[in-house]
């Protein structure tokens, strides 16, 4: 139980990094620690003590695995963040471009 | 058992360094490291399919990520006149911390999942597919739909970053 | 510019031999999807690192000759048009989705039906999409050429 606790406290990290940090590319680190936080927990809690990958061998016939379903649905996800991720840097990009700063509160003053 | 809670430390230490430290290139190399840990994380958690695409992914974000930050002026981090600001962020997170200490307690105790589908899956995987990979037959013949909404985000994805980055049909 | 020409003369040699081995691994990941953990994802971002090798080591423009931007789109909607024709194919059978290809043995590399093509088709799109999000982010100016109009 205390793996789950150490998981929350990581997913915090990110909530906190992406509340407070006025500059944007820190906000996007943040998002990707709470991506990280929170596909380590649904793979924590399919783990089996003892148990296999689960991948069939010719030896060994149908022995202790470990819950392949929260694997499958967290193989998409993966590749799901890095999707977000690279749409957001394209639109930190384009502000950049615009406005020659990372700093979200000179944004919020220049206009047009 | 131990290993799972050193890595797990080392990449509380990780994220902690990523967001407090000032030159943009050092923290985006922070993550790197957090994300190598996880990939530790999922082969001790015996995922290798997991392991292998966390790695390349981490790898190829990696890779944007520092196109975006690189040479890129670093704005002096003014002091905020307001220290409300972060009694109110520090309180969320406790407050956060709280709820799901109490809800993580009600979860099956680490080790012995429930299985209910996961044993059926286990049991026909060979005899209805014929592969021997158990993950790639769920999600690619028993959760076909997921793999379908998938591959419509990822291409969602790639027609947002091209339309917001192209240059013909912008006002100069 | 000097960022177009490329990385020195030691970088450029090595990558010749090691841009084919990365591919070379990227389609053996792929096709073993149903026998071994990989499978298309893992695959596809394997062949999109391999091209993204190329650029950073020999310049956009010679690397721009080997892939440009509308033979990857190409590429990616014919992987996406191939995974909804396959998944429409199931219709033979009796519903959406149902394994019409033949099974074969286990532990053989032709067998699992439906598995190995859907796997080569989500290999093509994750691949070209992946390389296109690259080559648009590269294509454009970098933020260094600003520092002179920077206030």
């Amino acid at each position: 139980m205390s793996l789950y606790l150490l998981c929350m406290v990581l997913m915090a990290v990110g909530i906190y990094c992406m509340l407070v940090k006025k500059n944007l590319v820190k906000k996007i680190i943040g998002l990707g620690i709470m991506e990280y936080a929170i596909n380590l927990f649904f793979i924590l809690m399919g783990y089996r003590q003892g148990g296999e990958a689960p991948i069939l061998d010719k030896q060994t016939p149908i022995a202790n695995f470990v819950d392949p379903l929260p694997q499958a649905l967290i193989l998409t996800s993966i590749v799901i963040g890095l999707g977000v991720t690279s749409l957001m840097v394209a639109l930190v990009v384009r502000i950049y471009e615009k406005y020659k700063t990372f700093d979200i509160n000179e944004i919020r003053k220049l206009k047009g | 058992m131990i290993e799972l809670h050193v890595i797990l430390i080392l990449m509380i230490i990780g994220a902690v360094v990523a967001m407090e430290i000032k030159d943009l290139l050092s923290s985006v190399i922070a993550l790197g490291a957090v994300g190598i840990g996880l990939s530790l994380e999922f082969l001790l958690l015996r995922a290798p399919d997991l392991a292998i695409t966390q790695l390349v992914v981490e790898i190829l974000s990696l890779v944007i990520l520092i196109r975006a930050t690189v040479g890129a002026h670093m704005p002096q981090e003014r002091n905020l006149k307001k220290p409300g600001y972060f009694i109110f962020a520090a309180l969320f997170v406790c407050i956060f911390l709280w709820f799901t200490a109490k809800a993580v307690m009600q979860l099956p105790v680490f080790g012995q999942p429930v299985m209910k589908m996961g044993s059926l899956y286990i049991a026909e995987a060979v005899r209805k597919t014929g592969a021997v990979n158990i993950v790639a037959a769920i999600i690619l013949d028993f959760r076909g739909y997921d793999t379908l909404g998938e591959a419509t985000i990822l291409f969602t994805s790639v027609i947002g970053v091209l339309a917001v980055l192209r240059k013909t049909g912008r006002k100069p | 510019m000097k960022e177009t020409a490329g990385m020195s003369i030691i970088v450029k040699r090595i990558t010749k031999i090691t841009v084919s081995l990365i591919f070379l691994f990227g389609v053996y990941i792929l096709l073993h999807g149903h026998l071994t953990p990989g499978g298309g994802f893992a695959g596809g971002v394997i062949i999109a690192l391999s091209f993204i090798h190329l650029v950073l080591a020999f310049g956009k423009d010679v690397a721009l000759t080997r892939m440009n931007l509308a033979v990857a789109s190409v590429i990616e909607s014919l992987g996406g048009l191939l995974f909804w024709g396959i998944a429409l194919l199931g219709f033979l059978g009796g519903y959406f989705f149902l394994n019409v290809l033949p099974h074969g043995r286990p532990f053989d590399l032709f067998s699992s039906g439906i598995i190995l093509v859907c796997n080569v088709a989500i290999f093509l799109k994750v691949g070209a999409g992946l390389f296109s999000i690259f080559l648009a982010l590269a294509l454009l100016r970098m933020p260094v050429d600003d520092k002179e109009t920077h206030r």
